[in-house]
């Protein structure tokens, strides 16, 4: 899938609460793999090896391909097609909140 | 508390300097993003605030430019644990925008370009707490930082200032926003450092 | 909890951390880790880092960049002693690694520091003696900057490393300083039909390009995969 290649400059039109945005393209993301070791803290497992697809355009693919915006209050885990949110993690003082409302689901294998 | 690196202080506050518990002083304006910077042109750039009726009061660039401009120096925390003082912004009061809307709502939801939200008490939006911003330290806001114009409640931590904001609902009933739905404070007073839900 | 064991310094502003990690269960080339500095007053700030070489018992390497306004870097490249105690957490991220036993052909592309994990991939092919054909191309922008500096002078046999200049070359170099072109990546990594596994990592903008170019140049997607440094504030 071209997530884990790039895909293009991330410009490009993006719909978000039903009008058009044009995004600058800021390199402000890392790979989905950069979650490899919170997400581990939370689910015991490594789920980065686990497949999402994304809600709201359907785009399948490894949870590494997701842009990982990390610069923020949490993390943010977009969609490389459509910037759609599907994940977001918050750890907190000895508490994690991890949102998954932009994903299907998770395929993992399981070891 | 995880094991002590000897010599390592970290970015740690000042001890000169009154800044909100938790908090460091910084001289530069961090980035922060959940996602792409959206590029919104004053052309097409809009801001309307809705009511609990759904009454709507709309205002383009010109329009809104044409409003009283205030420049309030203010201090900024951020929940990442920076604080910038003396801030200087251009930017309309909430007060004069919400001037002529009517309202019973107790609660905000601000909207940006790109999907972001967060919401407040409406309170917290009135009495000269808050303004809509266009203009930072003397120059336009750049988009990085919010630009064309950014909500600016600088009492509260910073991710309350929702950047590229395009309208904001009044609302009868609390409506949790973007990272206010993740676990982080419903409030975020950052003198109480009410950070994560529950603090 | 790990311990510094002793420090190799790569650059005059990188240095090579090698951790007794007491218990490490071992890792696979490409995996990061986790490294968590605390203060006396709890204050505490987390960045990850590549694991640079395979785990010898319970030593692990890391190589780590200083950022001159970081606040994680200059400690770990400058005050960080032998028997200073440090917070690691890992292995972590089972995505972008290399197996010994995968036969494919393996084309690298660094960005700077994004060269450690894939030293990592050199170094863990030379413990398995697999004899695996790599090819790795490696972009800093001036040869001083250049990481691993003796052993990718005189690489393994089947090991071909091909230094890219940005900003300033050796002096007679054949190629202009310059950024990652298509033609780099048409001479020096493995034609697609070959159909290599590639790695790419470096800073974002990097990584981007070299993964664009990759696939221009008729690789699969599926085979090519990525690790972008973001803005982690050193």
């Amino acid at each position: 899938m071209a997530a884990e290649a790039g895909g293009g400059a991330g410009t490009g039109g993006a719909v978000a609460g039903g009008e058009a945005v044009v995004y600058e393209d800021t390199g402000a993301y890392q790979d989905g793999n950069a979650l490899a070791g919170p997400l581990s803290e939370v689910f015991g497992v490594d789920v980065t090896l686990a497949a999402v697809r994304c809600t709201e355009c359907g785009l399948a693919g490894p949870l590494p391909g997701l842009r990982v915006y990390a610069h923020a209050p949490g993390a943010v885990a977009r969609c490389p097609g459509c910037e759609h949110v599907v994940l977001r993690l918050v750890i907190g003082e000895g508490t994690a909140w991890l949102d998954l409302r932009g994903t299907v689901g998770l395929r993992v294998p399981l070891a | 508390m995880g094991i002590v690196s000897p010599g390592f202080h970290g970015r740690r506050r000042q001890g000169d300097v009154k800044l909100p518990p938790g908090q460091y002083l910084t001289e530069d304006f961090p980035v922060l993003s959940a996602g792409p910077t959206p590029r919104v042109g004053t052309d097409e750039w809009e801001f309307a605030v809705t009511t609990e009726t759904g009454e709507r009061r709309g205002w383009t660039w010109q329009e809104f430019l044409e409003l009283p401009a205030e420049t309030p120096t203010v201090d900024i925390h951020c929940v990442t644990k920076w604080s910038k003082l003396g801030t200087t912004w251009t930017g309309v009061s909430l007060d004069t925008l919400l001037a002529d809307v009517e309202t019973t709502a107790d609660y905000a939801l601000a909207r940006s370009y790109g999907g972001y939200t967060t919401n407040l008490p409406l309170q917290d939006l009135l009495d000269g707490q808050a303004w809509l911003a266009y203009r930072f330290g003397g120059e336009e806001l750049a988009p990085e930082h919010g630009g064309p114009v950014r909500l600016l409640v600088p009492h509260l931590y910073f991710w309350k200032s929702a950047k590229w904001i395009r309208g904001l609902d009044l609302l009868t009933q609390d409506e949790p926003g973007f990272w206010e739905t993740a676990g982080y404070h419903d409030y975020g007073d950052p003198w109480l450092e009410q950070r994560y839900q529950g603090d | 909890m790990a311990r510094l064991a002793e420090t190799r310094d790569e650059t005059p502003t990188a240095r090579t951390l090698v951790l007794d990690v007491p218990g490490w269960p071992g890792h696979l080339a490409g995996q990061h880790v986790d490294v968590r500095l605390t203060a006396e007053d709890g204050y505490s700030a987390q960045r990850s880092y590549s694991l640079a070489a395979p785990a010898a018992g319970a030593r692990v390497e890391l190589t780590v960049q200083n950022v001159p306004d970081g606040e994680v870097s200059p400690y770990l490249t400058g005050v960080f002693a032998a028997g200073d105690p440090v917070e690691v957490r890992g292995p972590v991220g089972g995505w972008f690694v290399w197996r010994p036993d995968d036969p494919a052909p393996v084309t690298l592309v660094a960005g700077g520091a994004g060269v450690a994990p894939l030293m990592a991939m050199v170094r863990a092919r030379r413990v398995a003696g697999s004899r695996v054909p790599f090819r790795l191309v490696y972009s800093v922008r001036t040869p001083e900057e250049r990481w691993y500096t003796g052993e990718l002078r005189r690489p393994d046999p089947g090991v071909e490393v091909f230094p890219l200049y940005t900003r300033a070359a050796p002096d007679g170099w054949a190629r202009p300083p310059g950024r990652l072109a298509k033609d780099d990546l048409a001479a020096w990594a493995w034609p697609p039909e070959f159909d290599p596994a590639c790695f790419v990592c470096g800073p974002t903008g990097f990584v981007e390009a070299a993964a664009d170019l990759l696939v221009a140049l008729g690789n699969d997607p599926r085979r090519i995969r990525t690790e972008r440094f973001g803005p982690s504030g050193g």
